[in-house]
């Protein structure tokens, strides 16, 4: 068995054990830490798009909410006749049915991901990332137009599924697939991109391929993230995935340190906490961000654990 | 032997207004050594750009190996075996020099994406495979030294050889070298020939090496065209060229080619 095998394993049994004395646990400690589990995921992917592929996207709440919506309309409305095909309602029947709507999420979001892929990654730089905001915000205008998903009053009632196994089992499955990749030849192609377009092209690498699979991969984990959040709050609104879900995403990336694995994770956790923090004086809130972003481009580009890595062999960082 | 590799047939290529290339008509055999001159801005780069797909010609044909490569994306054609290296050195920045070269093994992969997340014995074996190959690249350029550093932080020459080493990593047959000897020293230069030379034997490759610096081209290429405001002016041995008076006037002007 190989190291990362073992250490996604470890990972995955260690968030089972967690979840189970996570009754015991302060609700508080409990809900901030899940927070914490989805900006993982959240921050990973989009770590795969900006960091890794060096493609900088702004829309990643557009995704969340594909996965959010896509996810909560399968729990909530393909619920009845997916319990009766299954028999019943028991713990087996709801955490399948939880993990069909993680897919189904997941999956809705990667193809919105793909749609807007393909036009939008011939753009380059600044041009990439208005095209991307404005698709997050016209995935977000749509859904608040459509009555059918409860338009700006959003959808209640979704069943809570989330708890800490499923956040931080599918956190860890998100960095072993994100750092796997980029450790392999196949995803060097990501790296290679980044680094310099045109000698990509010119040494065999389908350059488009990889911009588009980094979009899809990105877009499908910002989905479970966006499932994984609507399961857990059991109510969401077009609002709760505005403009600003997608700067703070971005922010954990920036300040982990573009295409640094364990640096993102570790901004993910420190930003969910300082929102925390932060909570009483909400209308600051953003200030704060920005100021942090200003002295990090200034002081610290190249983010908190700076160039320090992961080991490089067979290495898979971990959650929580 | 003598067997075409490279033809290019009544090229052209526009910008707006102006003709970059135009009607180039030119031809590269299996193995051979052919360097490409011209004064500044006589279209040099274009061409390359125009063989590796960077540019779709806006008139004319390029065949490569007996198909016609028109239109192709720059990844296509270097799958169907031609590589090149840059006159401002591209090499892939956050890397070090063992990954720059396993890089350009993207082609020859057998496996995706499936395999390199689930990591199982095949993808293991074809990971162990290219690194062999990789560092035996390395090996014969006197670069696996050097695997584990920054390629940025290597000298200028070893930049150089390590984009050598990156694009033979593509298994081509004909390789573009695009002003390899830019920036270089005498002793440099001298060692830059062998090392071209070398290649070419060793690879058994065919070779287009754009150039300004005469004396290189002239002491390696088995041919020479040479280039001026997009038109080809002359093409020949380097004696030929030498002595040709339109080259001379294209480099020092009208009345120096009187004088001669």
């Amino acid at each position: 068995m190989r190291w990362s095998h073992l250490l996604l394993i470890c990972a995955l049994v260690a968030a089972a054990v967690a979840s189970v004395f996570s009754s015991r646990i302060d609700d508080y400690v409990v809900n901030v830490a899940v927070l914490c589990g989805i900006n993982m995921i959240l921050a990973t992917s989009l770590n795969l798009v900006n960091g890794h592929t060096g493609q900088f996207s702004l829309g990643h709440a557009g995704f969340m909410a594909v996965g959010a919506y896509g996810s909560s309309a399968v729990s909530l409305f393909a619920s009845p006749w997916l319990l009766a095909k299954m028999g019943g309602v028991g713990f087996a029947a709801n955490q399948t049915l939880f993990l069909i709507a993680l897919l189904a999420g997941g999956i809705a979001a990667a193809t919105a991901g793909f749609i807007v892929g393909v036009p939008s990654l011939r753009l380059r730089g600044d041009y990439l990332a208005i095209v991307t905001l404005g698709f997050g915000e016209i995935i977000r205008v749509i859904v608040q137009n459509t009555d059918a998903i409860g338009g700006p009053r959003g959808l209640n009632q979704i069943p809570g599924f989330t708890n800490v196994f499923w956040t931080f089992g599918l956190a860890a499955v998100t960095v072993y697939v994100v750092s796997s990749l980029v450790d392999s030849t196949y995803g060097r192609g990501f790296l290679a991109v980044r680094d310099d377009e045109i000698a990509a092209e010119a040494m065999g690498i389908n350059t488009t391929k990889y911009k588009v699979l980094a979009f899809v991969l990105g877009a499908f984990f910002a989905g479970i993230a966006g499932a994984l959040y609507a399961h857990y709050i059991t109510y969401i609104t077009p609002e709760g995935f505005n403009f600003m879900k997608s700067v703070d995403v971005v922010v954990m990336v920036i300040l982990g340190g573009m295409g640094n694995v364990v640096g993102v994770l570790l901004a993910a956790v420190v930003l969910t906490v300082l929102n925390e923090f932060l909570r009483s004086f909400e209308q600051y809130r953003m200030i704060v961000f920005a100021l942090l972003l200003i002295l990090m481009m200034i002081l610290r580009p190249q983010g908190l654990l700076g160039g320090l890595r992961w080991p490089f062999k067979g290495k898979v960082a971990k959650k929580k | 032997m003598n067997r075409r590799l490279l033809t290019l047939d009544d090229v052209s290529i526009q910008f707006g207004g102006l003709k970059a290339v135009s009607a180039l008509s030119f031809h590269i055999d299996d193995g051979e050594l052919v360097g490409l001159i011209g004064p500044n801005g006589a279209g040099k780069t274009t061409v390359f750009n125009l063989i590796t797909g960077v540019y779709a010609p806006t008139g004319g044909r390029i065949d490569f190996a007996g198909r016609s490569v028109h239109g192709q994306r720059p990844y296509k054609i270097t799958s169907h075996g031609i590589a090149r290296t840059f006159q401002n050195i591209r090499l892939f920045g956050s890397m070090n020099v063992f990954d720059n070269v396993r890089c350009a093994f993207n082609l020859s992969l057998k496996q995706g994406i499936g395999a390199a997340l689930l990591r199982g014995s095949t993808f293991e074996c074809e990971e162990r495979e290219i690194e062999a190959r990789a560092l035996e690249l390395l090996e014969i350029f006197g670069l696996a030294g050097e695997r584990d550093t920054d390629c940025r932080s290597l000298p200028y020459g070893d930049q150089r050889r390590l984009e050598i080493v990156r694009a033979l990593a593509t298994k081509p047959k004909l390789l573009l070298l695009d002003e390899p000897a830019a920036g270089m020293n005498p002793t440099e230069k001298i060692e830059l020939m062998r090392l071209i030379r070398f290649t070419q034997e060793k690879f058994q490759l065919a070779v287009l090496l754009v150039e300004h610096d005469m004396k290189v081209v002239m002491g390696i290429c088995e041919r020479i065209a040479v280039l001026d405001y997009g038109v080809k002016i002359a093409e020949g041995t380097p004696a030929e060229i030498r002595g040709n008076p339109k080259v001379i006037a294209a480099y020092l002007g009208q009345e120096a080619a009187a004088d001669a």
